[in-house]
């Protein structure tokens, strides 16, 4: 617990000193764990929607992703508080007979693909390291806000993982993996730096339960499509698009979400609820041991949606100036671009100085063949006649 | 001459001894990560820090409260004779600001007499707009009391002072508190807390216009005089906290996404609080914001309400109508709705021209952004009676107050970034720490001792420098692109990649040394036996 002393000196003279002994720093690290905390709130929401498989047959995965935007895009959360990364391209891909949809429901009752998505991530930008890299912070200077993930300590962030996983990992466009200790480490790397309130974990992949068997930060909520050991099996193919389109667990999960609104009060145990054994064939699994609210007392809308919390203006300040008129018309600037094809330069252009490189191994290598074969057939007396 | 075994034995030997003396050092300095020094022991230090704030305090008797004798006692060389006969309290305050000015961070307490007539009958304390009070003594204090009791009587009024104009032991902790979640005393301190920014270097700050009519209101408003005139002043003053970046726009056809109920009885329509929620979130997907910089943002957005839903007026839990008709978020920014069907009558030809008055305007904006940065809004103590606000919109101890809670909230934040860099580090055995990352670290322990040092003795400006450097430095290493730990490059990994390489070509060396030392033993056992 903090101490505070309150010293204060007056002597007899003008000047009087006023110490005060504030708390401990030494209360900063260790006292994190979880009954120091209380329910607090928070005023932003941020959203992580990640779909790490490429390839026309994994359509499923980008609409899995897509449904989830949507549905947070719905309930409020804004494109800038949104980072969206699709490992590829679904809308615009040469097998989708409908160009520009990626459809939810078989007979294309629902288009995911609107007109106002904005992906992130795109390609072959989403990857394990810029993945990390997103949670973490830790991204080169020149990346745009639109790329970052600008949460502070009362942010509520919620975390989409979707693709193909296993016992441990999950696998990213198909050649590389991120396993669940970098994944839990990465997590602690945000508590330590505040970058979150409270996390909102959500993926839907095969044993997906594994990947959050290794959090040990506070303040994680994890949801998962099927435990250790079973797959998570996909919903219906559409037959004129030729794929399955959505997956079990993030088709009931859209179905749910779709009943909710920016005002309801639905909270977690029903989001619990959501794909039983029945429906789902897999077992959908959750940990909220980290979480130190009730869930049962965590609103949908905590992490779904953005509901901000408004203050009225009570004082105003009375401002009796007149206004300064701006000194001049406003200067008119011509910008211009940079040539952006400088024609002349290339034309007359001086061809570039080479480096000089050592010559390749590959010549070194046959060359030494060439010699060595030499000095066999003909015999070492020929050597003193090269050196 | 050696014979064949013998030289047999002696290159197994050296072969040996080339592989463990030169080879095995040679693999592991070229396959280990690259870790630069830390100054591990000075951060451990730093996560067991003290902070002790001091606040330099000069206390001026005024004539009538001291006795001649008295006066011999008491070392002063200022005893002056205030304006008592000054009107108000405000004039006094003036006129001594003409005496001397006082550094960031001291107070002067000016001690006047019971008898004076300066302040009203039920005030004992005026705070002035700038780092000066004016404090009553009490009526006990009249007769014959000696210079400890009144020493002792003023001791316990001037630290309140002090709580309200410098720091208290709520303000201090409530700027820890996102490293020190506490108990949950002070449920206004947790809603300043959450309401105002974070300190960062920076911010931006965006005005905005919002006008869903055009085809009815065509809305001027000067925002750049308005700006310059109402709130870079404050903006100014605030200069040794951040940098203020501000910029302008207008959005034509943005809608509240709230519908507005008619209420018959004012024949205006009105926003209900509950309502107030949902008005943010469809218009924030309109605002731009300046894609160059990470730094907060602060939105202030004026709402013309259209020809069909005016007068709009914003109303409390109470059903109470609001005066300044705005309402702020926290940590986003604030809102106002100007109502302008007063300016036009039904005859009126569409559209019209509306000049927007600025002044009542920025009067709100320069409310909420002061709230919004983190000026306290709670109210004074009893008896205590606070000037008005400057122009500037935010007075000398208010800047103060802000100061001193921002050095001490960067203090926190940068230790506890070094120490857990610092933990990380330590924990992840293969993230490569480079030359600059280890030189931010260092310059960061070295500027939070100076800051821990400067607060200590009472130089405010000093350390929010320092604080603010050192917040920086630690931002800048920590949040390091290069800091990410080497995938696919465990240890056991390591091992599993060189053994392959490795072990075939040892498994010789090694049955030749043991040939060795089997045939030096059955030579000395031989020896042995001859000898006997």
């Amino acid at each position: 617990p903090p101490i505070v002393l309150f010293y204060v000196e007056f002597e007899r003279k003008c000047r009087s000193h006023v110490s005060l002994l504030c708390c401990h720093a030494s209360c900063f690290g260790d006292e994190d764990n979880a009954g120091q905390f209380f329910s607090s709130g928070h005023t932003n929401n941020w959203a992580v929607l990640v779909c790490t498989s490429r390839f026309w047959f994994n359509y499923r995965h980008v609409a899995n992703t897509l449904s989830v935007y949507r549905s947070v895009k719905r309930l409020g959360i804004p494109d800038s508080h949104i980072v969206l990364m699709l490992a590829d391209d679904m809308a615009c891909n040469h097998r989708n007979p409908k160009p520009a949809t990626v459809f939810s429901h078989k007979n294309m009752e629902l288009n995911v693909y609107g007109d106002d998505v904005e992906v992130d991530y795109r390609g072959y930008e989403v990857t394990v390291e810029n993945f990390l890299r997103v949670l973490t912070g830790r991204l080169p200077p020149s990346t745009p806000r639109s790329k970052r993930l600008l949460s502070d300590d009362r942010s509520n962030i919620l975390i989409y993982l979707t693709g193909h996983g296993g016992n441990g990992f999950l696998k990213f466009q198909d050649s590389e993996e991120i396993s669940n200790v970098e994944l839990a480490d990465a997590f602690e790397q945000m508590w330590q730096k505040r970058r979150y309130n409270e996390l909102l974990f959500i993926i839907d992949t095969c044993q997906g339960a594994s990947m959050y068997e290794r959090f040990y930060s506070p303040n994680l909520m994890a949801l998962a499509s099927s435990q250790v050991g079973e797959d998570s099996l996909s919903h219906q193919p559409d037959l004129a698009i030729g794929v399955h389109l959505m997956d079990r667990y993030t088709f009931y999960l859209l179905e749910f979400l779709e009943d909710i609104h920016p005002a309801s009060k639905t909270n977690m145990n029903d989001l619990f609820k959501v794909c039983p054994k029945s429906q789902c064939v897999s077992t959908p699994g959750h940990r909220t041991d980290l979480f130190l609210r009730d869930p049962g007392s965590v609103l949908i809308t905590d992490f779904f949606g953005s509901v901000r919390k408004v203050e009225i203006t009570m004082e105003t300040i009375n401002l009796t100036d007149p206004i300064n008129p701006v000194n001049g018309e406003l200067q008119i600037r011509k910008y211009s671009y940079v040539d952006q094809l400088p024609v002349s330069e290339i034309i007359h252009q001086k061809p570039k100085q080479k480096d000089w490189h050592p010559p390749d191994g590959f010549i070194l290598g046959l060359w030494t063949l060439i010699l060595l074969v030499f000095f066999k057939l003909y015999g070492m007396k020929h050597l003193k006649h090269i050196f | 001459c050696l014979s064949e075994r013998r030289r047999g034995q002696l290159a197994a030997l050296s072969i040996a001894a080339v592989v463990i003396i030169v080879g095995v050092p040679l693999w592991w300095r070229t396959t280990e990560t690259y870790r630069a020094w830390l100054p591990v022991n000075q951060i451990n230090e730093l996560a067991n820090l003290q902070l002790q704030l001091s606040a330099d305090v000069e206390v001026v008797f005024a004539r009538g409260t001291v006795t001649p004798e008295q006066q011999k006692k008491v070392p002063t060389q200022v005893v002056i004779s205030l304006c008592l006969f000054c009107s108000s309290p405000l004039e006094a305050d003036l006129s001594l600001h003409t005496l001397s000015e006082s550094p960031c961070g001291s107070l002067v307490v000016y001690v006047i007499p019971e008898s004076s007539t300066l302040l009203p009958e039920d005030v004992d304390v005026y705070i002035g707009q700038r780092r000066t009070a004016l404090l009553r003594i009490g009526a006990q204090m009249r007769v014959g009391r000696t210079l400890e009791q009144l020493l002792a009587h003023l001791e316990p009024r001037i630290k309140q002072v002090l709580q309200v104009m410098s720091f208290s032991h709520t303000d201090i902790t409530a700027a820890l508190s996102d490293r020190v979640r506490l108990s949950p005393g002070n449920k206004e301190s947790i809603a300043d807390s959450m309401r105002a920014f974070k300190s960062s270097p920076g911010y931006e700050i965006t005005f905005s216009l919002l006008n869903p009519d055009p085809k009815s209101h065509r809305v001027h408003w000067d925002i750049e005089g308005a700006v310059q005139t109402y709130i870079q002043p404050l903006l100014t003053k605030l200069a040794p906290l951040a940098n203020f970046s501000i910029d302008s726009q207008t959005l034509y056809y943005a809608m509240l996404g709230v519908n507005p109920r008619y209420d018959s009885s004012r024949s205006a329509y009105t926003l209900n609080s509950d309502s107030l929620a949902h008005v943010i979130n469809p218009v924030e997907a309109r605002l731009g914001s300046n894609a160059a910089s990470s730094n907060p943002v602060l939105n202030f957005l004026l709402y013309v309400p259209d020809a069909h839903h005016s007068p709009l007026h914003i109303h409390d839990h109470k059903k109470q109508e609001v005066l300044s008709n705005a309402f702020h978020s926290p940590r986003w920014g604030g809102i106002m709705v100007y109502n302008v069907n007063g300016f036009y009558g039904p005859e009126a030809v569409f559209p019209v021209d509306i000049n927007i008055n600025m002044a009542k305007v920025m009067g709100v904006f320069l409310a909420q952004l002061r709230l919004l940065l983190g000026v306290q809004s709670s109210a004074p103590p009893p008896g205590f009676l606070v000037a008005p606000c400057s122009s500037t919109g935010l007075a000398d101890w208010e800047l103060d107050r802000l100061m001193w809670s921002r050095t001490v909230e960067n203090v926190a934040t940068a230790t506890t970034t070094i120490t857990s860099l610092a933990q990380l580090l330590d924990q992840i055995g293969n993230i490569v720490i480079n030359d600059n990352i280890a030189q931010q670290v260092s310059s960061a322990v070295t500027s939070l001792q100076l800051a821990v040092a400067e607060l200590e003795a009472g130089n405010l400006g000093f350390a929010l420098q320092y604080s603010k450097e050192a917040i920086l430095a630690s931002e800048r290493a920590f949040f390091d692109p290069s800091l990410l730990h080497l995938l696919y490059f465990p240890d056991d990994q390591k091992f599993a990649i060189y053994i392959p390489l490795f072990l075939p070509m040892c498994v010789p060396i090694l049955l030749s040394l043991l040939k060795i030392v089997s045939e030096a033993r059955q030579k000395r056992r031989e020896r042995q036996a001859k000898k006997d």
